[in-house]
């Protein structure tokens, strides 16, 4: 007994824990700036938020003491029972849960409130890496798509159903995970095309240069170089490629020459390159009696058919909140005062840091509460106008190379369990880490997730800590055998 | 295949590292720009985070040349209310505490939450209920505070005045108008600035400095403390305190005695050109123009037909008829276009004129001294007809004109003496191009022989007339009248202490004083006579486009190191001798012994009773 506890220490990834200790240490300096007031009860009091992350902090080395001290086959062994148990959690949440500003996920056991959809992260992570790492399993049957995807999506509906639609979200995470493991590119692509296309479309939707639609013209444009670009991956023809970008660039020079004479819409020209891509994908097609061409032909319609469709479905399918919430994301509204102030106040508070920032407490926007939900959702708000352009650069690249260490490790696990858990967990990172600072410096729209390890609250840290550690004694077993 | 397949996927790890690099890239870029590049964010966030409160520095206190004090500061009481901080209470005896309706409470709540009317409000920041209660509300309000929570005493500063007097003088203070704000950058939105009178002519000396209080305010607008401690602070700086050389006694009891009249009084000391007393009657109380009260009253005041408002002293233009005539007599002898010796007969007219100007009943013919005493018109007819049409001196009649114009303008008249009081007028002295627009450049003497007697184009103020008077009194020079003596010690501006000499020479102005003695012993005006004390005087009966003549009176005393130069002008009070006359007595007689003698009570009763009003009022 005593030589495998040695073994587990002594296997650990020295860098990802370096890496933890640094991050939830910069995290609570961070609260300590962001709840900062004039009349504090002193950081260390418990009834302060600094002094009850603190005691959040302890516990979590409680808790990453008894992951480690746990044998590595517990986790595959326990993996549905515990998923089961937070689905039975989650489920009782939605109807014992108090309505706290518009949320239902909180438990609350005596003084202490708990939310339990963060702990569903690991737990779903559990699951599918029990699932998928079954002996003999691939993920390219109608069934197992089936039974992945109603593991991601049940706490996905329970979460909503708590009214967090934003963590619900985070459970699409899971899907780089399913990318990495056989899910067709396709699927990715299109997801990220779609929210691409829309984004851009509803921009630019007002703005004519000249007599040309602009977000029309840049949607078409990005479409037809995809396409190019897919159709050359398939078979590599440098000659077909300089024909077709040598064609594509005179018709619109011969466009631009045209507007000397004749004021027109250059879409047509766009619409014209189109049909004349479509002809010819068919053609090869045929020709080389090759299906991919007609899915590349497919990709281009649906493209061009959502691009259509955006202004419809945002009109009509969108409610008018989560409207506004999109525009103010994309500049086409301006009210500082209404839904964008969150965005304006916490771009105000990063960008008045400067290089360098104002200093430890020193940020006036933080303390004087400028931005709401700074210590919780905004929190790298305070990292940004204290620390600067250079702390909070270093906060994203400590982000970016723990991430990048857990796919390097998730890569190099023989056991498919933790290499499947391993991307999980990266993913799930990556995607928070997406979200939340894309939010607070006003690139992505405005959904309230934490920040893995800064957020204040204890439920939060304690889930992505569970999460990291159990990959992390997961990673150690890979080198005691 | 499986290997195949197998090795594929691997691969995919790389897009995913790729797309967290990308992803990182993206975020630092976004933060270069948001932090290094654009600077408009620590803007937006000094103006969110600091409040830059104005501590206003009291205003400087105004005394009288006795060192009684007229104006000063008093704490008014401004209600304010914090919206998120009201708790149901008894909107009823609130409104009776304040001495408001219940529908003037509920208008004013509704005027504050809009935030058109309103743009800055904020549940949470103090509001402004009820402007300027005055103490005795205040009372009443203090003792049920606490009844009503949410609502809070503001302490500021209002003016008070010790006497219902000099309103037109003191002047008084108002919000400031966008204008204001445009011209000063000193002001904002909100600000009070004197309005008129001395408080807007010496307005940058009473306001003093403004100070600046740095303060941190949260995201709902509560103040958090000071930032840096203060060290961004400034002090304000009070206001300095005037000295008026006005005589406030003086001033009130020429008030007095121009009640129920039109008109004016003007005092001035010869020896300093400060002004002792300016009455612009009618007039009001100046703290009828301070408080709640003060946007009704004022206008009330400005829809008055007689304009209380306008400052008759130095901004109403009459005609100044017969007081003109020392003017005339000095340009005369000055010009040498008569001597002492030089004598003009008038047979109760001026005969190239067919018999006008009318004359009256007096030896003929007559010299200056006695053309003065008696007032003759036919000797300053005969005198301008000279002056103006004898080609010896200059070769044109509006040559010639123009010459009796400047000596006019030396002696103060056409232009404006530059008292400190704001909207002081010029008066007018007409030129030759104006009778050249008149008559198409065709006229002589005849045509324009009224102005000899102060009628026709001729226009002056009576602080202008006074300044004659003063210049007789000095033989020859004035000092620009002034209403403030000193500025907290210091004395008067420059310009005040310089004396302006007329282009004439001192004998003639003894000369001319002889006359006015002579007004006073066995002329005219020998109702002005005092016992004490040799008083020169000149009357004037200024005909008027309608109504009854204005009856005026200018003089000196005494006649060697005179003391005092006055004007009187009634409007529409007939003879001069009649109504001004005596009431500059009555000026002379309160300023040379400080009170009416027993034996001339009854004329100070008679001449604050009696009633002069225009026509058209009445």
């Amino acid at each position: 007994m005593s030589s495998k506890k040695t073994t587990v220490w002594s296997n650990l990834d020295l860098a990802s824990i370096m890496l933890y200790v640094l991050l939830v240490t910069a995290g609570w300096f961070s609260i300590c700036g962001a709840s900062f007031e004039f009349d504090s009860v002193g950081w260390f009091n418990p009834s302060g938020r600094p002094g009850s992350q603190l005691i959040w902090i302890g516990l979590s080395f409680v808790l990453i003491f008894v992951i480690l001290m746990l044998d590595a086959d517990f986790f595959s062994v326990f993996a549905y029972f515990v998923y089961a148990a937070i689905i039975l959690l989650l489920i009782i949440t939605i109807f014992v849960a108090p309505d706290i500003k518009g949320s239902r996920s909180w438990l609350i056991i005596g003084t202490m409130r708990v939310q339990p959809a963060e702990f569903a992260k690991f737990a779903v992570a559990l699951a599918l890496a029990k699932y998928m790492s079954a002996y003999g399993f691939r993920l390219n049957n109608f069934k197992s798509y089936i039974i992945a995807l109603t593991m991601i999506a049940t706490p996905i509906i329970c979460i909503i159903m708590q009214k967090e639609a934003g963590s619900a979200l985070m459970f699409l995470a899971f899907f780089l995970m399913l990318y990495r493991e056989g899910m067709s590119g396709y699927v990715l692509l299109g997801g990220i095309s779609a929210m691409t296309f829309f984004v851009l479309s509803l921009k630019y939707a007002d703005v004519f240069f000249y007599s040309t639609p602009v977000g029309e013209m840049l949607v078409l444009a990005i479409v037809q170089i995809m396409t190019g670009i897919i159709a050359y991956s398939i078979k590599p023809n440098s000659l077909q490629l300089k024909i077709t970008a040598g064609g594509t660039l005179g018709a619109y020079a011969l466009g631009v020459g045209a507007t000397m004479f004749v004021e027109f819409n250059f879409v047509w020209i766009a619409w014209g390159l189109m049909l004349l891509t479509a002809g010819y994908l068919v053609y090869l097609s045929v020709k080389n009696w090759v299906t991919r061409y007609l899915l590349i032909l497919l990709f281009m319609l649906l493209s061009v058919g959502f691009l259509y469709s955006v202004d419809y479905v945002f009109d009509n399918v969108l409610e008018p909140h989560h409207q506004t919430r999109i525009k103010v994301v994309l500049g086409l509204e301006d009210d500082p005062r209404g839904v964008g102030y969150n965005v304006n106040q916490s771009k105000i508070a990063i960008g008045s840091g400067g290089f360098l920032g104002k200093g430890f407490l020193n940020g006036t926007q933080t303390k004087l509460k400028y931005v709401p939900e700074q210590a919780t959702d905004f929190i790298f708000c305070t990292v940004g106008e204290e620390e600067g352009f250079v702390g909070a650069t270093l906060v994203v690249i400590a982000f970016t190379i723990l991430i990048i260490r857990i796919y390097i490790l998730a890569e190099k696990q023989k056991n498919v369990f933790a290499r499947i858990y391993g991307h999980c967990v990266a993913s799930l990172f990556f995607v928070h880490l997406l979200v939340n600072i894309g939010m607070v410096v006003g690139l992505t729209p405005v959904i309230g997730i934490p920040l893995p390890f800064f957020s204040y609250g204890g439920s939060s840290l304690w889930g992505f800590t569970i999460l990291l550690f159990i990959f992390l004694r997961l990673d150690a077993a890979r080198k005691e055998r | 295949m499986t290997t195949n397949i197998k090795y594929a996927l691997e691969r995919r790890r790389y897009v995913l590292v790729a797309a967290v690099i990308v992803v990182a890239i993206i975020f630092i870029a976004r933060l270069f720009y948001l932090q290094v590049v654009d600077h408009e964010y620590k803007a937006w966030a000094d103006s969110n985070a600091f409040l830059k409160k104005t501590l206003y520095p009291s205003r400087g206190m105004i005394y009288d040349r006795k060192d009684r004090l007229l104006v000063y500061n008093q704490p008014a009481y401004d209600v304010m209310l914090i919206m998120s901080e009201i708790q149901p209470f008894d909107t009823l005896d609130f409104c009776r505490a304040v001495g408001i309706a219940r529908q003037q409470f509920d208008q004013r709540i509704a005027e504050i939450k809009d935030r058109r009317l309103n743009p800055g409000y904020s549940a949470y920041v103090p509001q402004l209920f009820m402007n300027q209660l005055s103490a005795q509300d205040y009372g009443i309000l203090q003792e049920k505070l606490y009844k009503f929570p949410g609502f809070y005493i503001q302490n500021r500063t209002i003016r008070e005045y010790e006497y219902p007097n000099a309103a037109l003088v003191l002047g008084n203070i108002g919000q400031v108008n966008k204008q204001d704000i445009a011209d000063d950058a000193y002001y904002v939105q909100g600000d009070d600035s004197g309005r008129s009178g001395v408080e807007r002519s010496y307005e940058s000396v009473l306001r003093g400095q403004k100070g600046v209080e740095v303060l941190l305010r949260d995201a709902r607008g509560r103040i958090q403390g000071k930032y840096e401690n203060g060290a961004y602070d400034v002090a304000p700086v009070s206001g300095k305190n005037l000295t008026l050389a006005l005589d406030m006694e003086l001033q009130a009891f020429g008030e007095q005695l121009m009640s129920n009249k039109v008109g004016s009084i003007v005092m001035i000391e010869p020896a300093t050109g400060e002004i002792l007393c300016l009455v612009s009657a009618p007039t009001f109380d100046p703290s009828i123009l301070v408080g709640r009260q003060r946007g009704r009253n004022h206008a009330m005041l400005e829809a008055d037909p007689l304009k209380p408002l306008f400052d008759r002293s130095v901004m109403g233009t009459y005609p100044p008829g017969s007081t003109f005539k020392p003017a005339m007599g000095l340009t005369l002898l000055g010009e040498g276009v008569i001597t002492t010796e030089t004598h003009y007969s008038c047979a109760g007219g001026y005969p190239p004129g067919g018999g006008k100007p009318k004359c009256h009943g007096h030896a003929s013919p007559l010299s200056i001294v006695p053309a003065l005493a008696t007032s003759c018109n036919s000797f300053f007819c005969w005198g301008l007809r000279e002056m103006l049409d004898n080609r010896r001196r200059y070769p044109t009649v509006q040559e010639r004109l123009d010459r009796w114009r400047d000596v006019m303008r030396d002696m103060g008249f056409g232009r404006k003496l530059g008292v400190d009081l704001p909207n002081e007028k010029s008066g007018q002295i007409p030129n030759s191009r104006m009778y050249d627009r008149m008559h198409k450049g065709r006229w002589a003497s005849s045509s324009i022989i009224s102005l000899a007697i102060g009628q026709g184009e001729v226009l002056t103020t009576p602080v202008q007339l006074c300044n004659l008077a003063a210049t007789i009194a000095n033989k020859g020079f004035f000092y620009t009248p002034h209403i403030v003596r000193s500025i907290e010690g210091t004395g008067p501006d420059s310009a005040y202490t310089v004396r302006n000499y007329t282009s004439i020479n001192r004998d003639y102005y003894e000369i001319v004083s002889q006359g006015m003695r002579g007004a006073v012993t066995g002329g005219t005006c020998r109702g002005v006579a005092l016992p004490y004390v040799d008083v020169c005087g000149k009357t004037g009966t200024a005909q008027t486009p309608f109504g009854k003549d204005n009856s005026i009176f200018i003089g000196f005393a005494p006649q060697e190191q005179p003391e005092v130069a006055i004007a009187v002008l009634v409007e529409h009070g007939g003879f001069g001798a009649t109504v001004a006359v005596p009431i500059a007595r009555l000026m002379l007689e309160k300023y040379f012994k400080g009170e009416i003698t027993p034996e001339h009570k009854y004329h100070e009763q008679y001449y604050t009773n009696l009633a002069i009003m225009p026509r058209n009022v009445i």
